[in-house]
């Protein structure tokens, strides 16, 4: 059973995995208590027309995730006042996004397998260089995330009180935004455009609900994304269902219990 | 141009044209509904759910529409169980939607080791809807239409003022529930137009828009209805001419539309700018 191991497209796909679920888990503790999960949805759609405009003009998806989702994420950072999660302004661009790389795809050959692959995750098939970008910007956010933690909780649980004492809340909001792009242009290889939820949101939730102090409460977060992410590479690697409906129903169903039997902190 | 206008009377290009047409009408007057009921997240989740439903329909072999909707009515169900506090439950919702992609994601890896399919399905596929669907689609949209125009005053009323109309006898939680069946169905028959991503585009966009130029339900109603068949026909007609896909024009016109409506509506009524807070709770921006 273990013999999978051997095999350098598994090694791949655990390492480059590891990483994903640690930053997954790391940022999405943030994503959740700052109310932000839409947000993170709009950048992952919006990482869509990226990917699919990268294949197009012939360069790496991974690439024009990161460029399109960092801007956007800056962009909602300076001009998104308010971000709620019904803000229909947000849905409408999501919309627009998505069509733009509904137009690249069928432009590049109508290749529909790439498509495929962005929307729902090629952690198996992951490149060499791929797993070498995921390593470096990987470390690099979770450093940036370790060394801002205690003024970016701060600035989430009292803004104004953190304003009036000197931490630059704007700056880290903005900042911020650029992690969680990063983290999902990441999460995009693991599990796709479109179930960004399951490792960004779902374990963060769970964790949320289950430890209540901040610190505790991201590390069960990074624990969770990991567990998940392992056994759902594990158990596709084992057999022919995809990696993604592992971790999407693994999440879910973590998730909803916790969700049931304990109350709102 | 000859060949063109050829190409307009093949009879997939007449099918799509007259599907596509009522369910652009219905989406937009279901539409209106959605966003004065501040439940456009609720419709974005309902057409991800469908996805689980076209693929499982796929792995069966029986009707795409017929397996959304399946699907989008359960969950609709199950969202107007919890109420109306949808607001807030954007995790809970989230959650549930990834499940339900996480299932189709599996379905088609069952059904086909085609990817083209799952394009079709994410982004659209009115220029090759089958007969039985087109047919489906017909009835579906009629019987909403009849159900819409008899429930039309209450469920306007219980929109506006949930708790004025409740005390005035108005089965609003009935109305809810009706009224999240009926956005399941039209959920359903959008996707084989746009597709499980861009519901959006065909839901909310028009009425949204319409909501920006003018408070009056008749008024907002019929420019929605306006808008979304120029979007489905502008869609439809450019696709043809330069094979891109339709639901790309669709998402593009609705998305630069519902831009352009906001400026027209800051100039047309700058005393409305400001949010206020709607009687029911919800907080809904004004145009």
């Amino acid at each position: 059973m273990f013999s999978i191991f051997q095999y350098s497209f598994i090694q791949n796909a655990f390492l480059a995995g590891t990483v994903v679920a640690i930053v997954g888990g790391f940022v999405g503790y943030f994503l959740v208590t700052r109310g932000l999960t839409f947000a993170g949805e709009a950048l992952s759609h919006i990482g869509f027309a990226g990917a699919a405009a990268a294949l197009f003009v012939g360069v790496d998806p991974i690439f024009g995730l990161l460029i399109f989702t960092i801007a956007a994420g800056i962009a909602i950072g300076i001009f998104g006042k308010d971000l709620r999660e019904e803000d229909i302004n947000i849905g409408i661009v999501m919309t627009l996004a998505l069509g733009l790389g509904a137009l690249f795809i069928s432009l590049y050959n109508g290749y529909a397998e790439q498509a495929y692959s962005i929307l729902f995750g090629t952690i198996l098939g992951i490149s060499h260089t791929d797993v070498l970008v995921t390593l470096i910007f990987g470390i690099g956010t979770i450093a940036v995330l370790a060394a801002i933690f205690r003024p970016l909780l701060f600035s989430s649980i009292d803004p104004e009180v953190a304003e009036a004492r000197g931490v630059p809340v704007r700056a880290l909001g903005i900042l911020f935004l650029v992690l969680v792009a990063v983290a999902v242009s990441m999460s995009v290889q693991v599990v796709g455009v479109l179930l960004i939820f399951t490792l960004l949101v779902g374990p963060a939730a769970t964790a949320i609900r289950l430890v209540h102090n901040p610190l505790g409460a991201a590390t069960v977060s990074i624990a969770l994304a990991l567990a998940y992410t392992w056994l759902g590479i594990f158990l596709a690697a084992t057999g022919s269902w995809p990696v993604t409906f592992y971790i999407a129903t693994i999440s879910f169903v973590v998730y909803l219990p916790v969700r049931l039997l304990t109350a709102r902190t | 141009m000859s060949s063109f206008l050829e190409l307009l009377q093949q009879s997939f290009v007449e099918n799509a044209f007259i599907a596509g047409t009522l369910i652009a009408i219905v989406s937009a007057i279901i539409g209106y509904f959605v966003v004065l009921r501040a439940q456009a997240f609720a419709a974005h989740a309902l057409s991800h759910v469908g996805f689980a439903g076209a693929t499982l329909a796929a792995v069966l072999g029986i009707s795409g529409l017929l397996g959304m909707s399946g699907f989008t009515v359960a969950a609709a169900l199950g969202i107007g169980a919890l109420g109306k506090r949808i607001r807030g439950r954007d995790v809970e919702i989230g959650m549930i939607l990834s499940f339900a992609l996480g299932l189709g994601v599996l379905f088609l890896r069952l059904y086909t080791n085609s990817a083209s399919e799952t394009v079709s399905v994410l982004f659209g596929s009115i220029l090759s809807v089958t007969h039985m669907d087109i047919i489906l689609t017909l009835a579906f949209g009629i019987g909403t239409l009849i159900i819409l125009a008899s429930i039309f005053r209450p469920l306007l009323f219980s929109s506006i003022d949930p708790e004025v109309a409740e005390a005035r006898g108005v089965p609003t939680k009935m109305l809810s529930i009706l009224f999240m069946f009926l956005l399941a169905i039209t959920v359903a028959e959008a996707i084989q137009v746009v597709g499980v991503l861009l519901v959006f585009a065909l839901i909310v966009a028009p009425a949204a828009a319409a909501q920006h130029l003018t408070r009056k339900p008749f008024s907002a109603i019929a420019i929605s209805i306006a808008l979304g068949v120029a979007f489905t026909w502008g869609g439809l007609l450019l696709a043809l001419a330069t094979s891109w896909p339709v639901s790309f024009y669709i998402a593009t016109l609705a998305a630069l539309t519902y831009f352009i409506a906001i400026k027209v509506g800051h100039f047309a009524r700058p005393h409305a700018r400001a949010a206020h807070e709607h009687s029911n709770g919800e907080y809904v921006k004004a145009a």
